[in-house]
């Protein structure tokens, strides 16, 4: 077998793990380091976080699993007793995707009753992976 | 300027293919011809080769896409990639077929990623860039046309 053929099957090898490692951290649930009260940036933008858990979900305007991620974000929160659901657009909200070192749409931050970012998903998150991430907290 | 997203798509495909048969045959010339490739695209996504192929052969088959995609990040990338293969040639051609290999591979992983899973790192890389520096690009735009 040539060199080159070795080479080719180590590349194609190592990026067929590296892909599906990628795919597979689309819409998991990560938990914030130490969750702080009542996120400043959060505070800024003035929303409802009465409730026990609200899902804020950043999303661009034209970005097909943003649409998918509203319409299951809202299906729950319309499910779910204590769980709502707010879409932000990231264009008009620039300082607090920075603040909240947010890089993709869409990015999900699952806030719990005290303004609290407990923990958060980019990519589109699965139904369980976001029936479990608000478990703990509705 | 706007392109179909699957175009690209469909380029990295044929790009993958090109890339492992350099690295089998360790041959310059084909190196060069997909530096060659990488160019054209880079300097004017029309005059892509495959992206040619794809609008003659598949486009008409698939029905218009939902959405479209920034050209420049496509153009960053496909410079990168140049710029990989361009390496590559040289490599092979002036003897030095480990440093061919080597670019060939980097370029490789790059095209295969893209094709495989629709991760095209390049343009992450130019999106980034100016997301950092404050002039952001969205990724993907509605098609007007699709409705």
């Amino acid at each position: 077998m040539s060199p080159g053929l070795w080479v080719v099957v180590a590349v194609l090898g190592a990026t067929t793990v590296l892909g599906l490692l990628w795919q597979r951290s689309n819409g998991r649930m990560r938990d914030a380091a130490a969750p702080a009260p009542g996120h400043p940036a959060l505070a800024g933008l003035e929303l409802d976080l009465s409730l026990p858990v609200t899902l804020v979900q950043f999303s661009s305007a034209f970005c097909a699993p943003c649409r998918a991620t509203r319409a299951l974000c809202a299906d729950v929160a319309s499910r779910t007793p204590g769980v709502g659901h707010v879409e932000l657009d990231a264009e008009h909200h620039l300082d607090t995707v920075r603040a909240l070192d947010i890089r993709r749409t869409p990015t999900v931050l699952v806030v719990d009753g005290a303004g609290r970012i407990v923990r958060r998903a980019s990519g589109l998150p699965t139904r369980s992976q976001l029936m479990t991430a608000i478990a703990d907290l509705v | 300027m706007l392109l179909d997203p699957r175009g690209p798509r469909f380029s990295a495909a044929v790009t993958t293919v090109v890339l492992v048969l350099v690295l089998i045959t360790g041959s310059g010339w084909l190196a060069l011809a997909q530096a060659v490739v990488f160019a054209l695209s880079a300097f004017r996504p029309a005059l892509s080769p495959y992206g040619l192929v794809y609008r003659a052969l598949l486009a008409p088959r698939l029905g218009r896409p939902e959405e479209l995609e920034p050209a420049a990040p496509f153009r960053f990338a496909q410079t990168v990639g140049f710029g990989f293969a361009a390496v590559a040639t040289v490599g092979y051609l002036a003897g030095a077929p480990v440093v061919g290999t080597v670019a060939a591979g980097f370029a490789l992983a790059a095209a295969f990623l893209n094709a495989a899973f629709g991760l095209c790192l390049g343009c992450e890389a130019f999106l980034l860039f100016r997301r950092a520096t404050h002039r952001p690009v969205q990724s993907r735009v509605p098609n007007p046309s699709a409705h």
